[in-house]
């Protein structure tokens, strides 16, 4: 029991968000909240939220578009403000964009296909809350499963993140024409993460390998209160 | 009365859809295709009362998305 309180959003169409609650669950060993996307306020003291993958409102206009204007993202902007740690992955890291917590945009992969693969990744930044559990530089192998996850920014943004230590992951091989190779970046202070790959899904070695348990385990430990 | 949002890929945004679309005329035998580029048409009946600034806002809080998107409301006599 490490007393960690985190919370899944779940939107209409979200469908990896029992795989990241399982995944909460297994490394801090607290159930986390549940909360539903039309729900006005979070849970009080939240350590982390969690926003999971999926196609949010079928990816209705733009993928993530919906959800981030949802209701329950508006207690999710006010807690990043507070600097709760908010995880999105893959439509999570979508919503992240849409809603203008992270900069750029996730665009339909630049081969048209789908992608459902593991993937190779580069860990750019290894000193974020997120990432501290990696060495910087090393390779890790995380499932990608997305049509939408070709990054886009404008060159300043861009080099604006690489100058900030804000890549926090990239592709080591060709993936969905990302620019920079990018797979994950963090915001300006370093509480919020979004990546299109899964790293709920490398928990434990039924899954095919362990490459993301690191990262939830740095950020209960890096939260737990004594 | 009816407006119509018209969003279209920013100059420079690599348009993947559009291009596909492209190969795929050209696999149907057409020539001289230069580029594609796939956008959106949005149709919103609204009150007469609503304003210019309101469209413009609604364009930029949801209908397009300012980083990669532009867009263009035309109002269309009822």
């Amino acid at each position: 029991m490490s007393g960690f309180r985190a919370a899944v959003i779940t939107f209409p169409g979200s469908n990896c968000d029992r795989d990241m609650a399982d995944a909460l669950e297994k490394v801090s060993g607290e159930n986390p909240f549940r909360v539903w996307h039309g729900d006005a306020e979070l849970p009080d003291n939240l350590d982390f939220i969690a926003l999971p993958g999926g196609f949010s409102y079928g990816d209705y206009l733009r993928s993530g578009a919906m959800a981030a204007r949802s209701r329950i993202m508006r207690a999710v902007v006010e807690a990043v403000g507070r600097g709760v740690p908010v995880l999105g992955v893959c439509n999570g890291f979508q919503v992240l964009t849409e809603a203008g917590l992270l900069p750029g945009a996730l665009m339909r992969n630049a081969g048209i296909r789908f992608v459902c693969r593991e993937v190779p990744l580069v860990v750019a930044n290894g000193q974020s809350l997120f990432t501290a559990g990696y060495e910087q530089g090393s390779r890790i192998t995380i499932p990608v499963a997305h049509h939408d996850g070709n990054y886009f920014a404008d060159d300043a943004t861009l080099d604006r993140l690489e100058g900030e230590g804000r890549v926090a992951f990239r592709y080591a091989e060709p993936v969905n024409g990302s620019a920079r190779d990018i797979a994950g970046i963090l915001n300006e202070s370093g509480n919020v993460l979004g990546m299109m790959p899964h790293p709920e899904r490398m928990i434990e070695q039924a899954q095919g390998g362990v490459d993301g348990r690191a990262l939830f385990e740095n950020v209960v430990r890096g939260l737990v209160r004594v | 009365m009816k407006v119509r949002v018209h969003v279209s890929l920013k100059n420079g945004v690599l348009d993947p859809q559009g291009r596909a679309i492209q190969h795929s005329l050209e696999g149907l035998g057409f020539a001289g295709i230069k580029d594609v580029r796939a956008g959106r048409l949005i149709e919103l009946e609204v009150d007469e009362t609503v304003t210019d600034a309101a469209l413009d806002e609604m364009c930029r809080k949801l209908l397009a998305n300012m980083v990669i998107e532009n867009y263009r409301v035309e109002r269309v006599s009822a």
